[in-house]
Parts: structure tokens; C-alpha cells; sequence
């Protein structure tokens, strides 16, 4: 195995346990912590591909990850506002409760 | 590969899998801090040092203590009677078996080998900072409008609604 198919393959494996997270856990706090690990695998793919790529003094692959990164924050600040959000109305975290679109 | 690199990424892993099995949501948490640190320390052993201490000061520091403080906000550390998994989590399984299966066969059918194994590449955080100052400029700008704009809309989302509420 090469160094970079050993990278994607431990991406993917942290990608498919984020996805099984977010698919599975009741609570919706659990399921951005699975969204979360999905956007780490991710990055974790972009830097290998920059570190073994042909031309990695262009800096794309890094520079993708470093916006990513950021995206991933401002993700996970409205994403954990929205659940305070939700718990405080609906008085419950779990997803399978949440089943009314009216107020 | 070294032993090195097994080792974190067993570290990243385990941390990840405990991450989304573990009952109490504040040891989920802490194991979801685990799997982001094998993270930065497995961007580290990519020579990507920037991006490892970005990932260490933004999701170790930052995102780590806002799930925490939502989780304490929402009576999340309670473990509920009903269990944690929905009731179709074997479906949840199936699917993520399946991707991880595809990128898997994906990646062992191509073998990717690129050209730079073994040369290092030499970059620095100052070529980093010229880049984004020059060619990288214009995201840099749309990103520090989206921080911006995200974090007034999570406080304005989360914030309490005692008005409206008296009125509706």
C-alpha cells in the first residue's frame, strides 16, 4: 500500500463512522459530531492529496483545507445554536421528536 | 509507512468510533476531542504544520468546548430511557458499510501513486501568508464576511424569544 492510499483509506474509515453517526444517534448534538468527523475526513483527504501531488508549493490543496477548516466553524456555530434553539422550544434534543414543521 | 503512522491513526479512529458509540454525551465529546488531535497530529505528519495547528486551536480549542456547552445547555449528559439509536440504525449501518466499501475498493483499485513520495515539501508559514495575501485573497475576504455573518446568525437563532412568544 502506498503512503497516500494508506491516508484515504484511514479517511474513509472516519468518514463512513461520522456518516454512521449522523445516520444512527438519536440526538441531535450526535449527529453534528458525525457531520463534524465527515468534514475532518474530508480535510484529511485534501492535505494528502497536496502533500504526495506534483506541485505542492502551489499550496491549492493546503489552502482548501485551511477554508474548509473555517467553513467548518461558522458550520458548527449555527448548527449548535440551532439545537439550543430547537431544544428550548420543543423541550426535547432527539431528532425522531422533531417530526412537526409547524410552531 | 512507520509505526508512527498506524499508531495515530489507531488513535483517530478508536477516538472516532468512541465518539459515536459512547452512551454519555459529555464522554462523547471527550472522545470526539481525542479524534480531532489524532487528526491534527496525522496533518502534522503530512508536513502540513500550519494546518495541523489550525486544526488544534479550532476544533480541540473551539468546537470541542461549544458541543460541550451545548450539550450542558440541553440536559444532553442525561442518558435517555428510550436508548441513543434510532430505531432504524440498522439502516444507518448499512449505508455507511456500503460508502465505506465503495471509497475502499475506490482506492485499492486505483493504488494512487503520485510522483512526490519522497521529497518534502519546503513550505513555510510565511509562503503560506503570501499566498493568502496575493492569489488567495478574495476567499480570505468571502470567509471573514461568512465568520462574521454566521456567528451574529448563531447568537441571533439561539437567542431567548420572550417577546415574540408573549405575542403568538
Amino acid at each position: 500500500m502506498t503512503p497516500l492510499a494508506a491516508y484515504l483509506i484511514v479517511a474513509a474509515l472516519i468518514f463512513a463512522i461520522g456518516l454512521a453517526g449522523a445516520l444512527t444517534r438519536r440526538n441531535a448534538i450526535m449527529v453534528l459530531i458525525g457531520i463534524e468527523l465527515m468534514l475532518n475526513a474530508a480535510n484529511l483527504n485534501l492535505i494528502a492529496f497536496w502533500r504526495y501531488g506534483p506541485h505542492p508549493e502551489l499550496l491549492t490543496g493546503m489552502m482548501f483545507a485551511i477554508f474548509s477548516i473555517a467553513v467548518a466553524a461558522a458550520e458548527a456555530a449555527v448548527g449548535l445554536g440551532l439545537v439550543i434553539s430547537i431544544y428550548r422550544h420543543a423541550k426535547t434534543a432527539d431528532v425522531e421528536q422533531m417530526n412537526r414543521m409547524k410552531g | 509507512m512507520g509505526s508512527v503512522f498506524y499508531v495515530i491513526s489507531a488513535f483517530s479512529v478508536g477516538g472516532a468510533l468512541a465518539a459515536v458509540l459512547l452512551k454519555n454525551l459529555v464522554h462523547a465529546a471527550l472522545a470526539l476531542t481525542i479524534a480531532f488531535f489524532g487528526l491534527a497530529l496525522l496533518f502534522l505528519r503530512l508536513d502540513a504544520q500550519f494546518a495541523g495547528f489550525a486544526q488544534i486551536l479550532v476544533y480541540v480549542g473551539a468546537v470541542a468546548i461549544l458541543v460541550v456547552f451545548a450539550i450542558l445547555l440541553t440536559k444532553g449528559s442525561e442518558v435517555p430511557k428510550e436508548g441513543v439509536f434510532s430505531k432504524s440504525w440498522l439502516v444507518g449501518l448499512a449505508i455507511a458499510a456500503g460508502v465505506f466499501a465503495a471509497l475502499a475498493w475506490a482506492v485499492m483499485q486505483a493504488a494512487p501513486s503520485l510522483p512526490n513520495e519522497a521529497a518534502v515539501p519546503a513550505i513555510t508559514v510565511n509562503d503560506i501568508g503570501n499566498a493568502l495575501m496575493s492569489r488567495y485573497v478574495l476567499p480570505l475576504e468571502i470567509i471573514a464576511v461568512l465568520l462574521t455573518a454566521a456567528l451574529l446568525g448563531a447568537v441571533i437563532v439561539a437567542m431567548h424569544e420572550k417577546e415574540r412568544s408573549r405575542q403568538g
